[in-house]
């Protein structure tokens, strides 16, 4: 039975509670720090980062919405605008926030599809070629850009785009 | 907001914009067009997912040892700030991110004349790239240029047409170092435009070259 770790979030907005981030740090924070050290940030820098990306999950933890991300998902967005403002040092312009109508709770069965969605795409994922999967990887943490990891794998250019399209293509005939 | 939107942001430019590893003055641009365009952002939202399901699936790195008390100790030390939104209208030409870089919208921008009443202004983003508020007066052409390397072209108002196609607000335009255009501003209204280059437009007619030291095109 997998976690539901949106429902620890909700639980953290509502009851400020400590037992379901004590369990959503344990998960997530040796993800992030990973995350960040392949990013270029050595290990000390890391971790600080990590603590700041998971005290950021406590803080705003109103303004998460489990029918629009998951909590991966959130936990991502968290950690990448860490990495632009401490490890690339500039800033990051968010695009315009929708007007959203009224604030109401999020439909549970919208909250629902969103897990479901999530799962199959962490699958479809898993399942990719072991290549296409590492370009994925690095084009998401490593930080470089495509002519980069042309010049750290040996590979073509064009390899490296058709073989990311082509994983791109994938997934999205896994969620179809 | 706007759903008529025919030219969209690459998967490849969208995948680095969501993986936080482009230069400053094109996430600039691709969050001013993610803005004006829904189709867009909800393939961010896609983008941002395979972020989070890679996080979800991917190494861990061993924590120090108080690092939990630590966060716990962070938060007790801060204030709970409750960040209001005072971002205010969404109406104008300028989307919120571009805004916050112009310090107000379009009646706050300093331009500077290039001459035939194209105006610029240079904003302020990390080197690597460039990114640059344009006006062009309605039925006029910008020099014919050629590009090193990437440029983007992100309509805010008006319209312009080249050799690809032609592009209205919020329509972004990609243009590489194989591509030579001459963008013409439409005849019913003076077009504004925020562009982003990684490395100096290459005019091909003499005049603009000339001139390009000194206008930091």
């Amino acid at each position: 039975m997998e976690m539901d770790w949106s429902a620890l979030i909700v639980k953290i907005r509502d009851e400020r509670d400590k037992k379901a981030f004590r369990a959503l740090f344990t998960h997530f924070a040796p993800r992030v720090k990973a995350f960040l050290m392949r990013s270029g940030a050595d290990a000390s820098l890391a971790e600080e980062c990590a603590q700041e990306v998971m005290a950021t999950l406590w803080q705003k933890a109103h303004l998460f919405d489990p029918s629009r991300a998951s909590a991966a998902t959130w936990i991502f967005t968290i950690a990448r605008n860490r990495k632009i403002d401490a490890i690339r040092k500039m800033k990051r312009p968010e695009p315009e926030d929708l007007p959203w109508g009224p604030e109401s709770e999020p439909d549970q069965e919208d909250v629902l599809a969103l897990q479901q969605e999530s799962t199959k795409l962490g699958d479809a994922i898993a399942q990719l070629p072991q290549k296409q999967r590492e370009l994925i990887e690095q084009a998401y943490f490593g930080d470089l850009s495509h002519s980069e990891i042309a010049d750290a794998t040996g590979l073509p250019l064009g390899t490296i785009k058709s073989r990311i399209r082509l994983a791109l293509d994938r997934l999205r005939h896994a969620m179809k | 907001m706007t759903d008529n939107i025919k030219h969209q942001v690459s998967d490849e430019l969208l995948m680095a914009y969501s993986a936080g590893n482009l230069p400053e003055a094109f996430s600039l641009t691709i969050a001013t067009h993610i803005s004006l365009c829904d189709e867009s952002r909800a393939r961010l939202g896609a983008f941002d997912s395979v972020g989070g399901s890679l996080i979800e699936t991917g190494e861990t790195a061993e924590l120090s040892e108080d690092s939990f008390e630590a966060t716990m100790a962070m938060i007790e030390n801060t204030e709970n700030p409750i960040i209001a939104d005072i971002s205010g209208e969404n109406e104008g030409v300028l989307p919120k991110p571009l805004r916050d870089y112009v310090g107000g919208d379009v009646d706050a921008v300093k331009w500077r004349s290039l001459g035939m009443g194209v105006k610029q202004a240079i904003l302020p983003t990390s080197k690597e790239a460039t990114a640059r508020l344009l006006f062009i007066p309605a039925g006029t052409a910008m020099p014919d240029h050629g590009h090193v390397g990437t440029e983007m072209t992100l309509v805010l108002q008006g319209a312009f047409s080249d050799e690809v196609d032609r592009f209205a607000r919020g329509d972004i335009e990609i243009a590489d170092e194989h591509m030579d255009h001459t963008p013409i501003a439409d005849i019913g209204e003076d077009c504004i435009c925020l562009t982003a280059t990684d490395a100096k437009l290459r005019f091909n007619s003499w005049l603009p070259r000339l001139v390009q030291p000194f206008f930091r095109i």
